[in-house]
């Protein structure tokens, strides 16, 4: 273990430069922060993640977010235990049936100022399972949606630059303030 | 002792079912097939229904031939397989709560799926509107001095799938646990019926997403079974390099992740970046970080080219280098030994009895890898060993992965040294007429079963079994008597999938 934490002191970090924002990204949201509570959070964002129903290749993508090389705690972002101690609601799946109440409850236990964002392309409508017995349809049946990362999954770097943009949105409100 | 052939030659044999007999039972041989299940010859691959219809796949665990048996169920009813046989008591709840079948003599008939939600009843079957108010779920009682429940889920505190456990712990100890699943049920297979082949290939890699190659690998190879179709022996190559680099980056990431929930971080931080390089790699390869919709019917739906291919030899031989100081790393440290020698075992009568594939039967003596028999191309041409322990404790299910890394290093390094070269898909042709098709494919987690009849170009039925569904069980008895604070330790040894067993 030694040799392996020396190593560590000498190689450059595997880290990367964070990506340019989403020009579409931030444009939707925009209108999505202008509404909301104007409350600086000291560029730090909680994230509380909720899978109403996806298949777990969206959750794969968000963990990579916190390996070496993403490096999500950097920007101040960090994923928590509890909705109470979040102000974002990354929400992915096409909302299930079984999945309605939960992530209901789960939305009503965060603490406003809170923004939902809506991860992959099932979560905007029901993607390829829309039309099922046992679907809802999207999570902007259920809460209302402030922002959406389309893909299938979406890869680690668009999941991360739309999250920057709500950083960067929320700061600059809070400032003009 | 009868063998599965004598079984299929008792009944009325399909004429349209590949690559495997299927026969059609009368209430005495689906009974006798019940109990050769509960004495231990055969093992149960899947249970599965149809509006008027129940199948049950079956597999002789020493000659590995396999064969489906259905049952008419004229008046909505079937001979219970779980009553002497208890691994087929999930499945005959959903098709219970799917097709409105019930299964006679079920020993719990509380609903699995349907947590009255949906608006109706039995929605592949006969449909009725649900009551408004269900009765409540009863979990199953604990009594006992100072015991005490803790309920966990569906929404839970990392970045996981949706499910329910309740636990029944006296003290730190825990007596009894229950799951609940279903949270993540999508409809598929009623998705799938009347889809082209088309949109159910790409329904099937949505199943699960960390296995999204392994399931449009099953379904491909069943659906190509059913239509009698011969896949260019390229495409067969490449998909089998798709399967190991989908192996090799789930067991990285899970065996960084178990390490992590033993508070283990440094091994999980190294894990990852070496998942990363091989997502990577799959991404500037076949254009996509999971590999998905690469794998169709027919074939392949996008070429390796000279690019990709090193771009992968890079990612492999990264691997190779840095991952034996990582064994180490995982070997020599006392405290991460401490928390997974002797935690969460699972008994090998436990994992023969439920056919549990994948590493969770494995590590507990179980030697079963559909790769190896009943086997597939490319992999019948190809050097790799099974590995198999005893133990079936976290550490073994560990060790299990380990090995595997390494077998799959070796798989894909020969792919790529023997790939042939030419086409790579053929066109899947509309047959008139009902043709059925079953495959099983080794996914990372174990053997996936995909079921289908098609109908003139069309998905008439599709069944897909994940391999959780038969070790998920066996989690309930592993962590009992272990602490509750090692059952995310336990639980990510296994990492059962949520959504497949859901669908």
């Amino acid at each position: 273990m030694r040799k392996l934490l020396f190593q560590s002191f000498f190689q450059r970090p595997l880290t990367e430069q964070a990506p340019a924002l989403d020009q579409t990204a931030v444009e939707e949201l925009a209108a999505a922060i202008q509404r909301a509570t104007r409350r600086r959070l000291g560029r730090s964002l909680s994230i509380r993640e909720i899978d109403a129903g996806s298949c777990n290749g969206c959750e794969l993508e968000i963990h990579a977010l916190n390996n070496a090389y993403y490096d999500v705690e950097r920007f101040g972002i960090r994923f928590v235990a509890s909705p109470r101690h979040a102000d974002v609601l990354l929400v992915t799946g096409p909302v299930t049936k079984n999945m309605r109440d939960a992530l209901e409850r789960t939305y009503h236990a965060t603490p406003d100022p809170k923004w939902v964002i809506a991860l992959g392309d099932c979560a905007r409508d029901g993607g390829c399972f829309a039309g099922s017995y046992a679907v809802v349809g999207g999570v902007s049946q259920i809460v209302p949606v402030d922002l959406h990362i389309p893909g299938c999954p979406p890869p680690p770097v668009a999941i991360l630059q739309g999250l920057l943009s709500l950083l960067d949105r929320a700061a600059r409100s809070a400032t003009s303030t | 002792m009868p063998s599965l052939i004598d079984l299929v030659l008792e009944g009325r044999t399909s004429r349209q079912h590949m690559p495997w007999p299927r026969t059609v039972v009368d209430a005495s041989v689906w009974a006798f097939a019940a109990n050769e299940l509960a004495q231990g010859r055969w093992s149960l691959l899947g249970l599965w229904g149809e509006p008027s219809t129940a199948h049950m796949a079956i597999i002789d665990r020493d000659t590995t031939e396999i064969a489906v048996v259905s049952i008419d169920c004229p008046n909505r009813a079937y001979p219970s397989v779980s009553k002497h046989h208890p691994p087929a008591l999930r499945l005959e709840r959903t098709v219970n709560d799917l097709f409105g079948l019930s299964a006679e003599g079920l020993p719990d008939p509380r609903r699995w799926l349907d947590h009255n939600h949906w608006g109706i009843r039995f929605p592949l079957g006969d449909r009725i509107d649900a009551l408004s108010i269900a009765a409540p779920y009863r979990f199953l009682p604990v009594e006992g001095d100072g015991v005490h429940q803790i309920a966990v889920g569906p929404v839970h505190a990392g970045i996981i799938e949706p499910g329910h456990f309740r636990f029944s712990a006296s003290g730190e100890t825990v007596v009894r646990l229950e799951q609940r699943l279903g949270y993540t049920h999508k409809g598929i297979e009623g998705l799938m019926r009347g889809a082209s082949i088309e949109r159910a290939a790409q329904l099937a890699g949505r199943v699960s997403g960390d296995s999204t190659v392994a399931y449009a690998y099953a379904f491909s190879r069943a659906v190509e079974a059913a239509l009698q179709l011969v896949v260019p022996s390229r495409a067969v190559w490449l998909r089998a390099l798709l399967a190991e680099l989908e192996r090799l980056a789930n067991h990285l990431g899970d065996i960084g992740a178990i390490c992590n929930d033993a508070s283990f971080g440094l091994m999980q931080a190294h894990c990852n970046v070496l998942r990363e390089d091989l997502l990577r790699a799959a991404n500037s390869a076949f254009g996509h970080r999971l590999m998905r919709d690469v794998i169709i019917p027919g074939g392949l739906a996008r070429d390796l080219d000279a690019k990709g291919q090193s771009a992968i030899r890079a990612a492999l031989a990264n691997v190779q280098a840095r991952f034996p100081e990582l064994i180490e790393l995982y070997d020599n440290t006392a405290s991460l030994q401490d928390r997974t020698v002797g935690t969460g075992t699972v008994a090998a009568a436990m994992a023969r009895q439920y056919g549990a594939g994948g590493y969770v039967g494995r590590a507990s003596g179980r030697v079963f890898d559909a790769r190896r028999a009943p086997g597939y191309p490319p992999y019948d041409d190809l050097r790799f060993e099974v590995p198999v322990l005893e133990e079936g404790d976290v550490n073994a299910r560990v060790w299990i992965r380990i090995r595997e890394v390494e077998q799959s290093l070796s798989l894909a390094n020969q792919i790529l040294d023997r790939l042939p070269d030419g086409p790579l898909r053929v066109p899947v042709s509309a047959e008139a007429g009902p043709r059925e098709g079953m495959a099983l494919v080794e996914g990372f987690r174990g053997d996936i079963m995909v079921w289908l009849r098609l109908d003139g170009g069309q998905v008439d039925r599709c069944h897909l079994r994940d391999p959780s569904w038969f070790q998920w069980p066996l989690l309930e008895a592993a962590i009992e008597n272990n602490i509750v604070a090692d059952f995310p330790l336990c639980n990510k040894s296994f990492n059962c999938s949520y959504s497949g067993q859901d669908l």
